[in-house]
């Protein structure tokens, strides 16, 4: 319970600060709708096909986007030494990471809202219904995206180069995040069914279980060295 | 100190030579004694070394997880340094394992490369490798770099069933098991030299693993002893 309070506290103070700075939420929007236009410019996608690629292409841009988001993860506590005086807190590390972990799926999460639509709109795509399970889908892989990328983000924390480091590190890793929501997604939008995408979902569920585990158990020691 | 130092400095020695003895013998047999391929011809000769790479530098990666494992645990220098040593040679197996799947693809499949499952993994492989010794060369704080790496070492080593799984699936639920399947060795009809050379050369590539590894190892271990120097300007 006392975990929850501390991460509830943590994560309160992300989020008045995300509000009043408007930097990561803003700056990954944009990004995210600019892939879109981008991606259109280098495929020029015709309507028959854009259901085909709308998998591959929406998660890339949840890739970059996420990425861009976990980069600015920490900018708060680098500044002024703020990780040592949270470090200093009597304060349990897991609800640090928790606090993290959900503050980055909530941005991701708000983008998608956005993006899944926008995407829809601009390559005139049908099937509005398949809409809630696709989102399903990235909702789980976003998930398996933000439990391993915000341990990725503490590791990196000191490193050069940093930013260019962790994409580097993270995208090895996330290989079966990105087949399973894929192919996931490809599957539900050739079939109409969501049930064939099940034994994909099992793996993304296993995935998330897994590494929130681990990263729940081993970032006290990352954000500590 | 210095005498278990010039022990192990004999015992490094001794496996070395073992070594360069094994992979003379097991060149022998996989060029000469064995015959050439039934179907695939002298090409196949190349799975005499192949084959012991990849499986020493599935080797390796596990020694980097057990040693990322008790460096975590135990916060011993040593730990970290077999897990480093261990993932640099990993990265050498791995790399060199491609080259030669490479090599023998050409002529055998027509291509160099192919999105097989087991190929796509040994290619994941490497790179989340690269990824923990570029993390290593980019963190400057000692501690630190050997803390996050470990954690790179574990996470790695866990992630690889799921990366498997999912590679496996990615090509298998798409197109039916096809002729690229490089494990599938007809072994009911393989000729005994051909085994032999297979075991001689996989008893090679072991002892050259842990003859390098070893040194390595040592490597790491006198770069300690410098820094120590340096730092207490050699009272210790």
């Amino acid at each position: 319970m006392e975990l929850l309070k501390q991460t509830l506290w943590v994560l309160w103070k992300d989020l008045l600060l995300e509000l009043r700075r408007r930097e990561s939420i803003l700056a990954m929007f944009f990004f995210g709708t600019l892939l879109l236009f981008v991606f259109h410019f280098a495929f020029e996608i015709p309507a028959e096909k854009a259901a085909e690629m709308a998998p591959g292409l929406l998660w890339l841009a949840f890739l970059f986007t996420g990425t861009l988001g976990l980069t600015q993860l920490f900018q708060a506590e680098r500044e002024n030494h703020c990780l040592d005086a949270l470090l200093l807190s009597p304060m349990d590390r897991a609800s640090l990471y928790l606090a993290k972990v959900f503050f980055n799926l909530f941005l991701m999460l708000l983008i998608e809202l956005v993006v899944f639509p926008l995407f829809w709109v601009l390559f005139n795509l049908a099937f509005w219904n398949l809409l809630p399970s696709l989102f399903l889908v990235a909702f789980l892989g976003t998930i398996g995206f933000c439990v391993l990328g915000t341990l990725f983000s503490a590791v990196t924390l000191k490193a050069r180069a940093r930013e260019l480091l962790l994409p580097l590190i993270l995208f090895p890793l996330m290989i079966p995040v990105i087949l399973a929501t894929v192919r996931g997604m490809e599957i539900i939008l050739r079939t109409g069914k969501f049930e064939e995408a099940f034994s994909w979902l099992r793996l993304l569920i296993g995935f998330d279980v897994i590494f929130f585990t681990v990263g729940f158990l081993i970032f006290e020691w990352v954000i500590e060295a | 100190m210095a005498g278990t130092m010039q022990k192990r400095g004999r015992g490094r020695r001794v496996t070395g030579i073992l070594a360069l003895a094994f992979i003379l013998v097991g060149l022998y047999f996989a060029l000469i004694e064995a015959p050439p391929d039934a179907y695939q011809g002298e090409v196949q000769r190349i799975m005499y070394v192949h084959i012991p790479s990849i499986l020493t530098a599935y080797l390796s990666f596990f020694i980097v997880f057990i040693g990322s494992c008790l460096f975590l645990w135990k916060r011993e220098k040593r730990d970290d340094i077999l897990a480093r040593s261990a993932a640099e040679i990993g990265v050498l197996f791995t790399s060199l394992t491609i080259i030669e799947g490479s090599i023998w693809g050409k002529p055998t499949w027509g291509v160099w490369w192919t999105w097989d499952a087991r190929l796509t993994l040994t290619a994941i492989l490497l790179l989340i490798f690269v990824g923990y010794l570029m993390l290593r060369s980019l963190i400057e704080d000692e501690n630190r770099g050997a803390v996050c790496s470990a954690v790179v070492g574990v996470i790695g080593f866990l992630d690889i069933p799921l990366i498997h799984m999912s590679v496996y699936w990615w090509r298998t639920l798409h197109q039916p098991p096809s002729i690229l399947r490089p494990d599938k060795l007809p072994w009911e009809n393989v000729h005994p030299s051909m085994l032999i050379a297979l075991a001689v050369n996989f008893a090679a590539f072991i002892l050259l693993y842990f003859y390098l590894l070893s040194l390595r190892f040592r490597v790491g271990e006198m770069e300690e002893e410098v820094k120590t120097l340096k730092l207490y300007g050699g009272a210790s």
